[in-house]
């Protein structure tokens, strides 16, 4: 390159261009050469850390700062947000867990109370009174008695000649003979199936003075008790939902 | 010919060493790069006009270069770097610009 010492003639910068090419380096040339080269190697250094940092790299502290915050900030929102939806989760899981023990134990009531209630069939241990009474001189309350000798004994579901018995089981005299269970004519031999313990069963019509020893006073008629490890309580009862009574909560 | 030479040899350098900046120097360097373009049109300039001069050309381009450093560095310290920096391209892209519009006088004549 020209200083202005060289004489100031009028050649193209081309020509000058040129001149400059050709001649010996001077000291100041070496500087100036120096220079442009460190600025050719910054200017490089700086482009390949602009272009490989991503941005992040040559951003200054305070976005550095930014951007972390903002960072730490969409985590936290993040984190709540999964802390929620597990909140929400868990509860979904146990209410569905107690929805499902609730109908579970809805269900056993169903049954324990069809049983009590007549309204589904019942199978179970038990024994079978037949009653053989052709002259027709056995009378209600004896088969009451027998009901409620049964019950005391703890059975569980009874029937009488295809009818269940029930809790608002009645039985009376018929005009002519034979016995009216809940408004349905029946007629000897009575049978009575009772599900429960066998023993205890058999023991409570076999006392002395009791429902046996009553039937067989009876002339011509004749009880006889058989136990069986399966008796089936088949007979059913329409569900009558109570006209007054209305539950109350429990205390 | 040697001013050729040692920018070829620095883009060698930079492409070959592919060094990495000194976390101190990141936010100067850019700066400093700007600064010296910026003394670096003032010199062709310079020359197309013909007062160039070795030394002036030396001087103002570290003087450049060091005020650029200094002023961002004054700037980190204050807490507005950023827009020191900001305000430190615009007035060095200025004068990059009004260096280029003479430059291209001289050569177009226009």
């Amino acid at each position: 390159m020209t200083g202005p010492v060289e004489p100031r003639t009028p050649e193209s910068t081309g020509a000058r261009l040129l001149t400059a090419l050709r001649s010996r380096p001077t000291r100041g040339q070496f500087a100036v050469a120096a220079l442009c080269g460190l600025l050719a190697f910054a200017l490089v250094t700086q482009v390949h850390a602009t272009a490989s940092g991503g941005g992040l790299q040559s951003a200054r502290v305070d976005d550095l700062l930014g951007i972390l915050s903002d960072l730490d900030n969409r985590g936290d929102r993040l984190r709540a947000e999964i802390g929620d939806l597990q909140t929400r989760e868990q509860r979904l899981r146990s209410g569905s867990g107690q929805s499902a023990a609730a109908l579970q134990e809805a269900r056993d009531r169903l049954r324990v109370l069809g049983v009590l209630t007549g309204t589904v069939a019942a199978r179970g241990p038990g024994i079978v009174l037949v009653i053989d009474d052709p002259r027709r001189k056995v009378g209600a309350d004896v088969v009451v008695d027998a009901i409620e000798e049964l019950r005391d004994a703890g059975a569980e579901a009874m029937q009488l000649s295809g009818i269940r018995v029930i809790a608002s089981t009645f039985v009376i005299d018929a005009g002519g003979g034979g016995l009216i269970v809940d408004g349905h004519p029946i007629t000897p031999p009575y049978r009575l199936a009772a599900i429960g313990d066998r023993r205890t069963l058999t023991g409570a019509l076999g006392i002395p003075g009791g429902v046996l020893d009553t039937v067989d006073g009876q002339s011509g008629a004749h009880a006889s008790v058989v136990t069986s490890p399966v008796v089936t309580v088949s007979a059913l009862r329409p569900l009558q939902a109570p006209r007054y009574a209305r539950p109350t909560p429990a205390p | 010919m040697i001013v050729a030479l040692a920018v070829a040899l620095g883009v060698t350098l930079g492409l070959v060493l592919q060094p990495t900046v000194p976390l101190d120097l990141q936010p100067y360097l850019p700066i400093a790069v700007v600064a010296a373009l910026d003394a670096l049109f003032g010199g062709v300039r310079a020359w197309l006009e013909r007062i160039f001069d070795e030394k002036v050309f030396v001087v103002s381009f570290v003087s450049n270069v060091l005020v650029a450093g200094l002023i961002v560095f004054v700037g980190d310290k204050l807490g507005v770097g950023g827009e020191l920096s900001t305000g430190i391209v615009v007035v060095l892209g200025i004068r990059i610009f009004s260096n280029a519009a003479a430059i291209r006088r001289h050569l177009f004549r226009a």
